[in-house]
């Protein structure tokens, strides 16, 4: 009895350590062996599809992606980088078909100032508060 | 007072915020097309019936048309499909289906199953002019006026409020493009 709990107990971790790669793998998106001119093409081909958004499955990014539109979004970021685009042109061209949703790193307008505002304007208005609290703790100690 | 009523309306405010957010969560899924009111972008596709035969855009430009984006991998194109078969029979603007990443044999099997009231078939395979038209999700339905641009764009299935919505658009692209001959 003693062993046949041990060997399902040893069961059941490689099961999980197999769960547990299997998912490792799935995340990362190995399995599309590109080759790049350069080394830095190649982190640029990386840094992109981490900033441009998957629109099918909004909050994952196409690196991480499994759905076929995200593979084919990879797969138009990767052709322009060997066509020699900036990356620049490459957002852009995201921008003109899917919109500023598309990158992680929207631009600075009028729509989006309060995205780009909003943190350092609270951060701000919470240094505000303490000075003011200081002082009024200093007048009533004093 | 005020050392209680301040705090309380920040509250409230971040609550109302939360609030809405929390509401309005399923039309943000909805990503906006910043293709509305610009040309539908070039293309040159064979024809699912004629594969040998390429369909251009300029092919489709003089009347308005409708662009319906379809798969036979796609659960709510079937679901939709009832108004599809009714806006093939009743509109007077093309219908143009564009298949999207889909083998032909499967989109047959699927027409002949379900029925084909698109006027035009088109194929695209590798899915590089659902790119250029920001499709994400099938089904999509553009509205396409006589000049080529792209006047609206429905994303997911098609009801009877959209249905009925389609039409009138349509009906009003039908009457702009007749105004100007």
């Amino acid at each position: 009895m003693m062993r046949m709990g041990l060997s399902s107990a040893t069961h059941v971790l490689s099961l999980l350590c197999g769960l547990l790669l299997a998912g490792a793998a799935a995340a990362t998106n190995p399995i599309e062996p590109l080759e790049f001119a350069s080394e830095t093409q190649r982190e640029r081909y990386h840094d992109l599809i981490d900033e441009i958004r998957c629109t099918v499955c909004q909050n994952q990014s196409l690196a991480s992606s499994d759905v076929p539109l995200a593979a084919d979004l990879r797969s138009a970021v990767y052709r322009q980088i060997r066509e020699g685009r900036a990356d620049s042109e490459i957002r852009n061209f995201m921008r003109d078909r899917y919109g500023d949703f598309v990158l992680y790193t929207p631009p600075l307008a009028a729509h989006t100032f309060l995205l780009w505002a909003g943190p350092p304007l609270l951060l701000v208005a919470g240094a505000l508060a303490c000075v003011v609290m200081i002082r009024r703790r200093r007048r009533m100690l004093r | 007072m005020i050392r209680l009523a301040l705090p309380l309306a920040i509250f409230a405010l971040l609550l109302g915020l939360l609030l809405t957010g929390l509401f309005t969560a399923d039309q943000r899924q909805i990503v906006q097309s910043p293709l509305i009111g610009q040309p539908m972008p070039e293309f040159s596709l064979p024809l699912l019936h004629e594969p040998d035969t390429e369909l251009t855009r300029a092919d489709l430009l003089g009347q308005p048309f409708i662009l319906n984006v379809w798969g036979s991998w796609c659960p709510t194109c079937r679901d939709e499909h009832p108004w599809i078969t009714r806006l093939g029979q009743e509109s007077p603007a093309t219908l143009v289906g564009l298949n999207w990443k889909d083998e032909r044999a499967d989109a047959l099997r699927w027409l002949n199953a379900f029925g084909d009231s698109w006027d035009i078939q088109i194929m695209d395979y590798v899915g590089n002019t659902a790119i250029d038209l920001g499709v994400y999700g099938s089904p999509e339905t553009f509205l396409v006026d006589h000049e080529g641009i792209i006047r609206h764009k429905h994303i997911g299935a098609i009801n009877d409020a959209i249905y009925a919505d389609l039409v009138q658009r349509i009906d009003q692209l039908i009457a702009a493009s007749e105004g100007r001959s």
